[in-house]
């Protein structure tokens, strides 16, 4: 088809006369051409297997108050935290001037006890630390990145490091009051 | 090599410093083509455009294809299922293996009949040989990818060919399986070969290129070029032709890949592969069919692996077994029937190969073995001697004597 | 030409001989999905899709398919998430490294009724039944045969020996068949009032099976005719093309 192209392109280059049939010709080869790329670029994305995994449900009820869990979704890692009182009330206390891209915590948190984050440091892809006890939770009580020391507070909000926007809340839904479907 | 003059500036600029527009310009389009070449000449530019359609296609397979005895069967069908328009190209790469061989068999009996391997073009037949072996290296191979019933005992059957080697055959046979049997090893390396060869076929195309452009082509009459007045430049005369050729090729190409896919398929493949249970039938693609009637045609299992591979490397001596001077089977009447003697044998074989050995096709399968031989090895020579061609005519352009009855 | 065109006739016979020698060649069935412009009939398929699992899901798996995508036999969102609600299967490890059951989600692989190969044998007398969800590409014939092994139990002929466990049927080669035969007259309740006579299950239940082979063969052919109709008209043009260029030499 793309010989068709070819043909009229070269012929301009002797003689000027263009005419109809050439034009349509080559019409016809662009067109068929484009045509044929679609699917080849439509190949490279995400199939119907991969696009079926894109949303995980998750059953809340073994989590317990000041205890988090990971899970993946589409891939990824995602943090489920029950915050206890005193982490909610920091977040909702910190003033939003404080910081780096402001964000209400109410606005971060569906029903503030739950806390759903895509665990994916903002500033180049790593996994904070933060999800167990023993981990190093930074300066502001929530999640340390340790690859170039992103600190994030305990509403997943960027507070100091590299790191420029905070945690990302993926799409989610309660769909009843101890199970969640994110994405 | 007189540079032509481009409009485009950047174009100029390159050309002065990298002549490769130069090249093209010279190669593509003003090279002086024979004027009365028909539409048997096709062939070649088509199998140019299906060997850019199987490597496309190919390498976007192998983004989505697992390479694991495990996984191969399961993701060859999570692309004919799940993956966006994975059906398609999966779909084009399988049959457009069956339209390469049918386009290069074509390709091979035009150069059969019109003589193309004689002198001056030898290196460019001999070429095209490497390009028909590396071609069946690389089509056998990626018939085992997809891991089903007869990828699997395909595979076996014919690697076991190797084995008939005396002395070194089982050492050579563990060797190319990597193990004992076909196993994960041997499907892996097959994955990487499969990749691999079609870039050795584009090199070794581009030498059958040069080989042709020295002398140009030949063409139905057989006789050289005498002069401008018999030829006409490749664009825009055979650009179009050719595109017309391709657009009549894509419509019979596509008319099996949307509606008959499986048509040069065997079921058994939609069947995991399974070491334990051999069907029924085995066997290979349509394309070796031939060679399958050859290797089984003969008792002795190393005779049989010789012959069969005989039946190709006697195409490396055609150039010298023909004794004929005359090229075209238009000016030699009685070559002109044995041709098709030839072409009828080839497809007796072929169909014998399809057919499990027993009865009558034993007998045939002899026979039309014996054939295929006796044609390359005796009756050439002979014939090119005793043969009275008709007269030629002077030139391309100027035929005196009255063109000759057309061919058939 | 005419003597390509008399070898390709040559060929032809061949063709037909060998198909004769072969025999018992289940009789061709119309299918909706033949043909170039063939699709599948919904209400088939899903009638089908309802004698598989009441009929053949017991032993055969189809372990190609996702409960996802029975959206392509017309079933919406919420009825795939319940039917796939209705399997169990098996996931882990949990927290405590046990493997736990839950059930099913659109995403799960239809959940196979033998763990493996050698439970499948052992279930059944040493036969494997065999996976159906590439069954009407995987067998010479396709549909048609699938049918006529369905619809093939007949009365074993006289002289004939049947070993034990065996049944005697038409189509399948060798004629000696492990599986009972597995549709029975009214074996299934039909909702929408088409009476499930055994030919009628069989056209349901190989419909569905040709659809599951091959989900992807309506969109196949719809983009077929596209390409084809592009294709002529292009080749159309390039033929006027090429004889215009041409129109000076000669």
């Amino acid at each position: 088809m793309a010989e068709a192209a070819t043909a009229t392109r070269g012929h301009a280059e002797g003689e000027t006369r263009r005419d109809f049939i050439y034009l349509a010709a080559a019409g016809m080869g662009v067109v068929g051409a484009g045509a044929v790329a679609w699917p080849f670029i439509s190949f490279m994305n995400p199939s119907a297997d991969v696009l079926a995994l894109s949303t995980t449900e998750v059953d809340l009820k073994p989590v317990q108050e000041g205890m988090s869990i990971t899970v993946t979704w589409r891939g990824k890692p995602v943090f489920v935290r029950k915050r206890t009182k005193a982490e909610i009330d920091t977040a909702a206390a910190t003033k939003l001037s404080d910081l780096p891209d402001p964000q209400a915590d109410a606005a971060r948190a569906k029903k503030p006890e739950w806390l759903i984050l895509v665990g994916v440091c903002t500033h180049l892809g790593c996994v904070p630390l933060g999800q167990k006890t023993a981990d190093p939770k930074g300066e502001y009580g929530g999640w340390f990145c340790p690859c170039h020391g992103s600190h994030y507070d305990t509403s997943g909000r960027i507070r100091k490091g590299p790191a420029p926007k905070n945690l990302e809340v993926p799409p989610y839904a309660f769909l009843d009051d101890t199970t969640i479907r994110i994405g | 090599m007189a540079a032509p003059a481009f409009k485009n500036g950047l174009v100029r600029w390159i050309d002065h410093r990298l002549p490769v527009f130069s090249f093209l310009h010279h190669e593509l389009h003003d090279y002086p083509s024979p004027k009365n070449l028909s539409y048997w000449w096709n062939f070649g530019s088509l199998a140019g455009i299906v060997l850019v359609i199987m490597i496309v296609t190919g390498v976007f397979l192998a983004m989505h294809y697992t390479p694991h005895t495990a996984y191969a069967f399961d993701s060859v069908e999570r692309i004919m299922r799940d993956v966006n328009y994975g059906w398609l190209i999966r779909y084009i790469h399988m049959n457009g293996a069956s339209f390469f061989f049918i386009i290069v068999y074509i390709h091979i009996f035009r150069g059969m009949y019109y003589g193309s391997y004689k002198a001056p073009r030898e290196l460019l037949w001999i070429l095209g040989v490497v390009i028909l072996l590396l071609m069946m290296a690389t089509a056998f191979m990626g018939y085992v990818l997809p891991w089903g019933q007869m990828s699997f005992w395909g595979a076996t059957v014919i690697t076991n060919l190797f084995s008939a080697i005396p002395l070194v055959g089982d050492a050579i046979v563990t060797w190319l399986w990597g193990g004992f049997s076909v196993d994960n090893p041997t499907l892996n390396r097959f994955y990487s070969l499969h990749y691999l060869l079609p870039f050795l076929i584009v090199a070794v195309v581009m030498l059958h290129m040069v080989a042709l452009h020295r002398f140009g082509s030949g063409n139905p009459l057989g006789i050289d070029v005498k002069g401008p007045q018999d030829s006409i430049p490749f664009h825009p005369y055979y650009t179009a032709k050719d595109a017309f050729g391709a657009g009549v090729f894509f419509i019979a190409f596509a008319g099996v890949v949307f509606f008959s896919p499986n048509l040069f398929g065997e079921p058994d493949n939609y069947i995991p592969a399974n070491p334990l249970v051999t069907p029924p039938h085995i066997v290979p693609e349509w394309y070796f069919l031939p060679y399958y009637a050859i290797l089984r045609a003969i008792p002795d299992k190393l005779l049989g692996v010789i012959a069969m591979f005989g039946s190709i490397f006697v195409l490396f001596l055609l150039p010298w077994l023909d004794t004929a001077r005359v090229r075209s089977a238009k000016f030699r009447p009685t070559y002109r029937k044995f041709f098709w003697v030839l072409v009828v044998d080839c497809i007796v074989l072929g169909y014998v190969g399809a057919n499990p050995p027993e009865g009558w096709f034993i007998l045939v399968g002899r026979i039309a073995t014996a054939y295929y031989f006796f044609h390359f090895l005796i009756l050439l020579p002979v014939l090119g001697l005793i043969e009275r061609p008709l007269p030629l005519p002077q030139s391309i352009s100027a035929p005196v004597l009255k063109p000759a009855e057309g061919k058939a | 030409m005419r003597r390509l065109i008399s070898a390709v006739a040559l060929l032809l016979a061949f063709g037909a001989a060998a198909e004769a020698a072969e025999g018992a060649k289940p009789p061709a069935q119309h299918w909706s999905f033949s043909g170039i412009f063939g699709t599948f009939d919904r209400a088939s398929l899903q009638r089908g899709f309802q004698v598989y699992k009441e009929s053949c899901a017991a032993c055969h798996a189809v372990n190609m398919l996702f409960y996802r995508d029975l959206k392509g036999i017309g079933y919406q969102e919420d009825d795939i998430k319940a039917i796939a609600a209705q399997a169990k299967v098996m996931d882990g490890p949990n927290d405590a490294g046990e493997m736990f059951e839950r059930a099913g989600r659109p995403s799960d692989k239809f959940v196979r009724p033998f763990a493996n190969e050698n439970a499948a044998r052992a279930g059944n007398n040493g036969a494997l039944p065999v996976d159906l969800s590439m069954v009407t590409k995987a067998r010479v014939g396709g549909p048609d045969y699938v049918y006529g092994v369905l619809t093939g139990y007949v009365q074993t002929p006289a002289g004939v020996t049947l070993m034990e466990g065996m049944n005697y049927n038409a189509y399948f080669p060798g004629h000696q068949i492990a599986m009972p035969p597995p549709l029975q007259a009214d074996g299934v309740p039909y909702q929408d009032g088409t009476k499930a006579t055994v030919e009628q299950q069989a056209k349901d239940v190989v419909t569905f099976l040709a659809w599951a082979s091959e989900p992807t063969l309506e969109a196949r052919k719809q983009m077929g005719i596209k390409v084809l109709l592009f294709l002529i008209v292009m080749t159309g043009i390039l033929y006027a093309a090429k004889r215009k260029v041409w129109a000076s030499v000669h």
